[in-house]
């Protein structure tokens, strides 16, 4: 009786584990496994007019396998790739970069600020995100643009004559980028520092560290993992941007994900684009893995 | 060592006057002490009394509102934190979780500019002070809490500080390792020789470990002293309520001599064989230790002792010792302890009349 009882419990107990954990497996499985492996197949496909050969066919007893490397290759041989995804990666780290440099002081501005004053200043961290990212995009053209409002304040009092090209250089692709990706870096480094145990710093002092070598020996390893997972926040979404190029970036700040737009929508070479969002993945997926082993590693410390 | 240098060991540490306010609340109250080399002085009071503040000051990490410390006859509260030679081992430790045992002890020898051979060789020595050779790779989270309390031990030991401070130093420990510990603790101490101030809410701890007592309320010193004093001869009524369980009895100064006084209380009059100098007819408080009062069934012959009445409310039996709750005539519970130390001494139990008996010297009578 009791056995049954135990077995069927087991079976409930079982049961509610298995959803709770599923549902998040079921959501990366419909939503990013099987679209992933739809994007795989098509980079290996021979496009066939409007539709795609199969990969595998069955003849006469013979099993035929069909996988078009052609893409693969054209993407390792054209430099056009190459230099799209090294200035990707480039205007990725830079992004992270800055954004790192900005947000690391702000998000320890918000841990040293009163306790009350805390939820405020998360919400002022959070508050552009109420607005369209489109639209706060598009909001800088108006900023950056020749006839904008920064040109036309500085004309107005008289610092410059003609109006400086910010629009649709560098410039304006990172600005927008670290706007947008700012809050993204703070928050991660907000929590990790927040839980950080004040008294070390005056352990540090109190064993003869200034304020500087307190922060720099103790500080800043101790939010390690803050700064990385802030920084894969920032940094694996910005590898692949398609709006803030297109917006702010100028003619010749190449994005892959731009190339890739270009290839779906106005090529329309769907196997190439797969290839080249594949290599993407790839790229990103690298540093993650990285990091992840690390973490586990290191995953004891505090 | 001749008297100039004892003269100097005496004020070893010098607070003078120290005060520090927060908003205008004075957390530490004009406060005045000298500490001798080589002396564990414990800070005693219970939480918001002023003694971490008091500690904190020490180390550097608050600025006093008034007032100066003195070390070696130098004044060090205008100091970093980081310039002083005074080292402390906070409560609950605060070691660096991402550095192992080896590079927690080092840290400050590190920042000093040791030599790295030098720097080996005396995490050596604290190692083998606080017997802890075989866990130099480990990190904090790896470690028992005895284990993290001697890193932190030898962290503040390392750098050989002229004073050292400890917070509440077997706080985070459970009870059965603090008495351990406590007694290991006072040992490697004394041994280095370092001068110590100590701050701990529990009595016990402060008794076991310090050479001198300081009782603190509301930011001030009630009164300094040895243990045996602090317990024997309390100066007022907190210290005495304070420390150890009392008997207080509430009266007024009928008669004063310079060897002796009488108390009247409703419970009885009382003799004491110290004098007080106060105005007869002044209200004063009789203090006597539960284990000063003895209980008989009958009369006590000798007319000199204390005497009163009592029925046995409660008695716990704990092998070496009794304890029982007596009810006077008034109404007033009295605590009285009996060590066992014969076999046949005598039992009481409960509704048991009995006669309370002490000395006219157990007694110590109060002011305010």
């Amino acid at each position: 009786m009791s056995a049954v009882t135990r077995i069927v419990g087991d079976l409930r107990q079982g049961w509610g584990r298995y959803t709770v954990i599923g549902v998040p497996y079921l959501f990366l499985i419909v939503l990013f496994t099987i679209p992933f492996l739809v994007v795989l197949r098509l980079s290996f496909s021979q496009a066939d007019g409007a539709s795609f050969a199969d990969l595998t066919s069955y003849t006469d007893g013979i099993l035929h396998i069909q996988i078009k490397l052609a893409n693969y290759i054209y993407l390792a041989t054209d430099d056009l790739y190459a230099e799209t995804y090294l200035s990707s990666l480039k205007f990725a780290a830079i992004n992270t970069g800055l954004c790192l440099f900005i947000g690391y002081p702000f998000a320890y501005f918000m841990v040293r600020s009163p306790v009350s004053m805390r939820p405020a200043l998360l919400m002022l961290v959070s508050l552009p995100f109420w607005t369209s990212f489109l639209l706060r995009v598009y909001a800088w053209q108006g900023l950056l643009d020749d006839e904008g409002i920064i040109n036309g304040l500085l004309m107005w009092v008289g610092i410059i004559e003609e109006p400086i090209q910010m629009l649709r250089t560098s410039f304006s692709l990172i600005v927008g980028m670290v706007y947008t990706y700012l809050p993204f870096m703070i928050l991660p480094l907000y929590s990790n520092l927040v839980k950080m145990d004040m008294r070390l710093l005056e352990a540090a002092k109190d064993l003869g560290c200034g304020p500087l070598k307190a922060f720099w020996l103790i500080t800043v390893p101790l939010s390690k993992n803050g700064i990385i997972a802030g920084s894969m926040l920032v940094f694996i979404p910005s590898v692949g941007e398609y709006v803030i190029p297109t917006l702010l970036g100028g003619p010749d700040n190449l994005m892959i994900g731009r190339v890739l737009w270009d290839e779906f929508f106005a090529n329309n070479d769907w196997p190439m684009a797969s290839s080249v969002a594949v290599t993407m993945v790839l790229l990103i997926l690298a540093p993650l893995v990285i990091f992840n082993r690390y973490q586990s590693q290191t995953g004891g410390d505090r | 060592m001749n008297a100039r240098n004892a003269q100097a060991d005496a004020g070893f540490v010098r607070i003078d006057r120290l005060t520090k306010r927060f908003d205008d609340v004075a957390a530490v109250d004009n406060v005045s002490i000298e500490i001798a080399k080589g002396e564990i002085f414990a800070l005693l009071g219970s939480s918001g009394c002023g003694k971490s503040t008091l500690l904190r000051m020490l180390a550097g990490f608050e600025t006093p509102s008034e007032g100066t410390i003195y070390l070696e006859g130098q004044p060090v509260s205008a100091m970093q934190p980081y310039n002083r030679p005074i080292n402390m081992m906070f409560q609950s430790y605060a070691l660096f979780p991402h550095l192992t045992v080896w590079d927690n002890i080092a840290f400050g020898l590190k920042r000093e500019g040791m030599p790295k051979a030098q720097i080996e060789e005396r995490v050596e020595e604290m190692l083998r002070i606080v017997q802890l050779k075989k866990f130099v790779k480990r990190k904090p989270h790896q470690l028992s809490g005895g284990q993290q309390q001697r890193v932190a031990l030898a962290r503040a030991l390392a750098k050989r500080p002229k004073l050292l401070l400890l917070d509440e130093p077997l706080g985070a420990l459970d009870a059965k390792l603090r008495e351990e510990t406590q007694m290991e603790l006072k040992n490697i101490i004394k041994n280095v020789g370092v001068t110590c101030v100590l701050v701990t809410h529990d009595q016990d701890e402060a008794m076991t470990m310090a050479d001198r007592i300081a009782i603190m309320s509301e930011g001030r010193f009630r009164q300094v002293g040895l243990p045996f004093e602090i317990y024997e001869t309390p100066n007022c009524r907190f210290v005495a309520d304070f420390i150890g369980k009392v008997n207080l009895f509430d009266g007024a100064l009928t008669e004063d001599a310079p060897d002796y006084c009488v108390v009247t209380t409703p419970e009885g009059v009382f003799y004491v064989n110290h004098g007080v100098t106060g105005t007869e007819g002044m209200d004063v408080t009789v203090a006597v230790r539960p284990e000063k009062i003895g209980l008989s069934s009958s009369a006590p012959t000798d007319t000199s002792r204390n005497a009163v009445t009592g029925t046995i409310v409660t008695n716990s039996y704990y092998g070496s010792a009794s304890i029982y709750h007596v009810q006077l005539a008034t109404g007033k519970r009295v605590l009285v302890s009996c060590e066992h130390s014969s076999r046949h001494d005598e039992h009481f139990q409960r509704d048991d009349p009995v006669w309370l008996c002490w000395e006219p010297e157990s007694l110590v009578v109060l002011r305010s």
